[in-house]
């Protein structure tokens, strides 16, 4: 019908239906798929719309992995598409007939289809086919005109997105990196834990040696200021003997003098001075 | 390819037809095609023109039993 049945894609290895019953594909490629569909609507004729709906909800409860989930690191998304020829065919279905037709094999396929369609009036040419000409080429036209810069528009938004979530991610990696280099900083810091020590060991000696001589200044001075009290407590009492002894002395003497050797010393004196002043008087 | 046509016969008497099946064929099948043309980094029309291209065929056929009353000749 649709140009045979084998224009295929290429499709996922067969790794993948673990978890469903059965094991085998039910269509090998998408074309197939479609000539199944067709086939179907053929023939359920009043079927038409609940096909459409069936569509719909396979396009929204469409599953996230198609083939075997395969772990981070994701593979990165292909850079371009399939080729397509004119926007429509694949290119598989051109290389697929390149062996037996060479390359004019497809035109000629697409030439003789079209005329046979035409012929026969499978496709009926009305109003909707003057229709669907100008609505073509308004598109066609648009594409070929503001293709590349609307192109170029999204690829600059995806570039944003993707530069957004890079430079989230050398942020990241920056800040883990300073993370790394302060803790190896830190680990270094820990090395020198003995030179910390030995200088707050060598602090603590020091403190206890001021102390220690502090305090033995105090015990020299105590001990020194006792041992002069006991020195000066002796002077004293040496003292106080002496000036005791020497009134006692003095007062004995001066109480044995009797008046009657006071008489006789007195009269001494008197004599003795008569004689000096006559010696006086001799040398004048 | 992965089926030849001769042994076509065959191979559609080994694979089950049950809904779930089915379903679950035209799911990898729609997820195949969208991982080829749609998600990439740069797409071109081709993703959903093929689509589009694909829709209109399947209603023209559809509606052919309608659209055969505007045909220009009555035998051909």
């Amino acid at each position: 019908m649709l140009g045979g049945t084998s224009g295929g894609y290429l499709v996922p290895p067969p790794s993948s239906e673990q978890g469903s019953p059965n094991s085998s594909y039910i269509a090998e490629n998408v074309l197939e798929l479609h000539l199944r569909v067709f086939v179907c609507c053929l023939f359920c004729k009043k079927l038409n719309g609940i096909f459409l709906i069936i569509y719909s909800i396979l396009h929204t409860k469409r599953a996230l992995h198609a083939s075997q989930q395969c772990l981070a690191p994701l593979p990165p998304l292909p850079e371009k598409g399939g080729e397509v020829r004119y926007g429509l065919i694949p290119e598989e279905f051109f290389q697929f007939l390149y062996p037996k037709t060479g390359v004019t094999g497809p035109y000629m396929l697409g030439t003789g289809l079209l005329l046979y369609f035409l012929s026969k009036e499978i496709y009926v040419v009305n109003h909707e086919t003057v229709a669907a000409a100008c609505i073509l080429s308004v598109l066609i036209y648009g594409v070929k005109k503001y293709g590349s810069k609307v192109a170029a528009f999204a690829d600059k938004l995806n570039e944003e997105k993707v530069a957004t979530a890079l430079a989230v991610k050398n942020d990241a990696i920056k800040g883990l990196e300073t993370a790394i280099e302060q803790e190896k900083k830190e680990q270094w810091r820990v090395e020198g834990r003995s030179y910390l020590f030995d200088a707050k060991r060598n602090n603590i000696a020091m403190l206890l040696e001021a102390n220690y001589r502090e305090r033995l200044l105090t015990v020299y001075n105590e001990v020194k200021k006792r041992l002069d009290y006991q020195v000066a407590m002796q002077h004293l009492k040496r003292q106080k003997e002496q000036d005791h002894m020497i009134q006692w002395v003095e007062k004995n003497v001066v109480q044995s003098i009797t008046p009657q050797q006071q008489k006789e010393s007195i009269a001494k004196c008197i004599l003795d001075l008569k004689a000096l002043s006559k010696s006086a008087q001799m040398t004048v | 390819m992965d089926v030849k046509l001769g042994e076509l016969p065959m191979w559609l008497a080994t694979c089950n037809f049950t809904p779930k099946s089915l379903l679950g064929g035209v799911q990898k099948a729609w997820n195949s095609y969208c991982n080829k043309y749609i998600n990439v980094k740069r797409g071109g029309t081709a993703g959903i023109s093929m689509l589009l291209a694909g829709y209109c065929v399947l209603s023209y056929g559809w509606n052919y039993q309608h659209i055969k009353r505007n045909c220009w000749r009555k035998y051909h």
